[in-house]
């Protein structure tokens, strides 16, 4: 009986669904498997820790809901005796807000691109050791998706992509018969044909990033005459909103609202479901964005992060990750083993001319006093 | 002094002690952070910087709409509160059999078994348009009713997450009135309507404020309603505060408007001892929140 059986029996045990005598026949026997488990040689198809590295018994993640495939962690656990400790969050700010205070205890967390300098500046990650990472393969990593767990004059690596996405929108044709193509389509259209039946995040970075778009300036930008132009389309459109909201699933799925501000990830979802929903890239631009693998300079358990990471990197388990949560890897030989339904995905895999416009988000915007403001501005409205 | 009076003393300082604590480390020590943050300066990337300027005071009137908007919904909230619990509470003490008093309470009470996140997000389903607008639409009574994300879906999840705060202080007010002053009321020629006014809303008044300012002062801080069933479109300082403190990480700007709303409070709890007292009467005793 591994660990994993033993967790079940247990929680078995817990419910009072199974007797005394039972669960400590089921103990006994456990204990002397655990014992006979861990002298011989570790199994499945991912790849062995390093030999005799004592790894301990537990790692700590934080992460995103629902961003993992639990069976490779059961793999990893079976493989190395670490068991994974998650810890789930809802944004960027709230994950540095706590790792800013210290005592986390955290190991792994998973941040994303334009939080990235600001670990660095704060002291929070360091240079990753590559040589601890075997199964990393530079060569088959976007060079641009690379450059963004970089810092500026800095070769050195601080994170590896985990997988990546984007942020456009959804429409449901069933509601929505103009073709929509653009941002310029998104606010018009809104304010036009579509009052009340339409969601912008509520997140100043995309949805003023977003907006910016509209005049065609840059998704970051922080120039204070083009952050006015883009707060003159959000409140016009304020008022032809159904909500300002990043839950807009239950929205566009109890048809309330028919178009929404979205994140690759949420479009699969809900396009599962509701075939008539599309997945829109705006023709002007937009973000690209992607979520990195890091350890926590303080890392309590250090060797474990280490090995988890490697152990994550392998294209098979990388594979299984997509298959588990259904966000695009960076990894090219993972992307390889995905089956072919995923690979001609147009919500995972977008045409090529649709993603060269999109910026990764900038630190700055989140730093940017003027930026926090007129979202304020646009909420009060 | 004696041996047994020291004793006592010890006594009540250890069993002060944990209340002690937990309102140093806890209320105090927060409020005394918060205040010095408010002097600080945003930190380049985020957070606090030591500093000493009003500058965050200044830029309070930015954030004047949260105040509005949470000023103006919690008293129409609190109003509303009023209009249902009253009767109600007059019903459940004055009127309802023994039997029907536990039951009505219990119908009170058991709702709030489950979590008030569950509750409000409950609400989304009921108000949205496959809920209360699809059945009005298929009698034929309205069309293109939208209820989810407007002031009156918040007014809604106020009264409805808010009333029995209300209920109960005057419950028990109402409860704990002399029944003999009503017959001396109505001995001395007072109609009905005449004693309520005169004998009956007077006497459950401490029950009232009280009740009014629990649900007050509570909703001022109300985050959760304006964004589930508000839409995130009407701006309360709840919001904004963590706007301020998770999106733009100005803690001493977030710092600044705790103050201005406990400053708020601090005016409107006055404003609360100052009724009760000059209300005096045993009935203050009985419900006082303090």
């Amino acid at each position: 009986m591994d660990r994993i059986e033993f967790m079940k029996h247990y929680r078995r045990f817990e419910k009072g669904s199974i007797t005394r005598r039972d669960f400590l026949r089921l103990t006994g026997l456990g204990m002397a498997a655990a014992a006979l488990a861990a002298c011989a040689p570790a199994g499945g198809n991912a790849t062995e820790p390093a030999a005799g590295a004592n790894l301990g018994d537990r790692l700590d993640l934080a992460t995103w809901p629902n961003y993992h495939n639990l069976k490779n962690f059961e793999a990893f656990t079976a493989q190395t005796g670490v068991n994974i400790n998650v810890n789930v969050f809802g944004s960027n700010e709230e994950m540095l807000a706590k790792l800013q205070a210290g005592g986390t205890g955290w190991d792994v967390f998973v941040p994303t691109n334009y939080t990235i300098s600001t670990y660095v500046k704060l002291g929070l990650i360091e240079p990753l050791d590559l040589s601890r990472l075997p199964n990393f393969d530079e060569a088959s990593f976007e060079a641009r998706f690379l450059a963004e767990a970089r810092v500026a004059g800095d070769t050195n690596l601080y994170a590896i992509p985990k997988d990546w996405g984007t942020t456009g929108y959804m429409v449901n044709t069933a509601n929505v018969t103009d073709k929509m193509t653009s941002w310029k389509q998104f606010f018009d259209l809104t304010i036009e044909k579509y009052s009340g039946k339409t969601t912008i995040h509520d997140y100043q970075l995309t949805s003023i990033g977003n907006a910016l778009c509209y005049h065609g300036y840059s998704f970051n930008s922080v120039d204070p005459a083009e952050l006015a132009k883009a707060e003159e389309i959000l409140l016009a459109v304020k008022p032809h909103l159904f909500a300002i909201t990043s839950d807009y699933q239950p929205p566009i799925r109890n048809g309330d609202a028919y178009i929404a501000m979205a994140w690759t990830g949420d479009a699969l979802q809900v396009k599962r479901d509701i075939p008539t929903v599309e997945y829109v890239l705006g023709s002007e631009g937009g973000e690209i964005w992607e979520d990195n693998w890091a350890i926590v300079k303080d890392a309590p358990h250090k060797d474990a992060a280490y090995a988890f990471l490697n152990f994550m990197l392998d294209p098979n388990v990388a594979a299984e990750e997509t298959n588990g949560h259904g966000y695009p890897q960076v990894d090219q030989r993972a992307t390889a083993l995905l089956s072919d339904a995923m690979k001609n995905d147009p919500i995972m895999y977008p045409a090529q001319e649709l993603l060269t416009p999109l910026e990764f988000g900038a630190a700055v915007c989140l730093t940017d006093e003027n930026r926090a403001e007129l979202w304020a501005r646009v909420k009060s409205a | 002094m004696t041996v047994s009076t020291r004793k006592t003393k010890l006594t009540t300082a250890l069993l002060l002690a944990p209340a002690s604590l937990w309102y140093l480390l806890l209320l105090v020590a927060p409020l005394v952070i918060v205040t010095i943050f408010s002097f600080g300066e945003r930190a380049p990337e985020g957070g606090y910087a030591a500093a000493f300027t009003f500058e965050q005071y200044l830029k309070l009137p930015t954030r004047s709409t949260p105040f509005i908007n949470t000023l103006w919904l919690a008293s129409l909230g609190t109003f509303f509160c009023i209009i249902l619990a009253y009767p109600l509470a007059y019903y459940l003490a004055t009127r309802a059999s023994a039997q029907m008093k536990s039951i009505l309470v219990a119908l009170i009470i058991v709702p709030f078994w489950t979590s008030f996140l569950i509750r409000t997000y409950a609400w989304i389903t009921i108000l949205s348009s496959r809920g209360i607008p699809a059945i009005l639409e298929r009698l034929g009574l309205v069309q293109d009713l939208v209820l989810l994300n407007t002031p009156f879906a918040i007014t809604l999840g106020i009264v409805y997450n808010y009333l029995p705060l209300m209920t109960f202080p005057l419950y028990v007010s109402l409860e704990r009135l002399d029944k003999r002053l009503l017959e001396a009321s109505k001995d001395l020629g007072a109609n009905r309507w005449g004693t309520f006014w005169q004998v009956t809303f007077p006497l459950s008044a401490p029950g009232l404020i009280t009740g009014s300012m629990l649900v007050f002062i509570l909703l001022m801080g109300e985050y959760l309603i304006p964004a589930l069933l508000g839409g995130g479109k009407i701006f309360f300082v709840g919001n904004a505060l963590v706007d301020l403190f998770l999106q733009s990480r100005n803690w001493p700007f977030g710092s600044a408007v705790s103050m201005a709303l406990n400053f708020i409070m601090l005016v409107i709890i006055s404003l609360y001892l100052w009724l009760t007292s000059r209300l005096g009467g045993e009935g203050r005793e009985e419900v006082s929140l303090f």
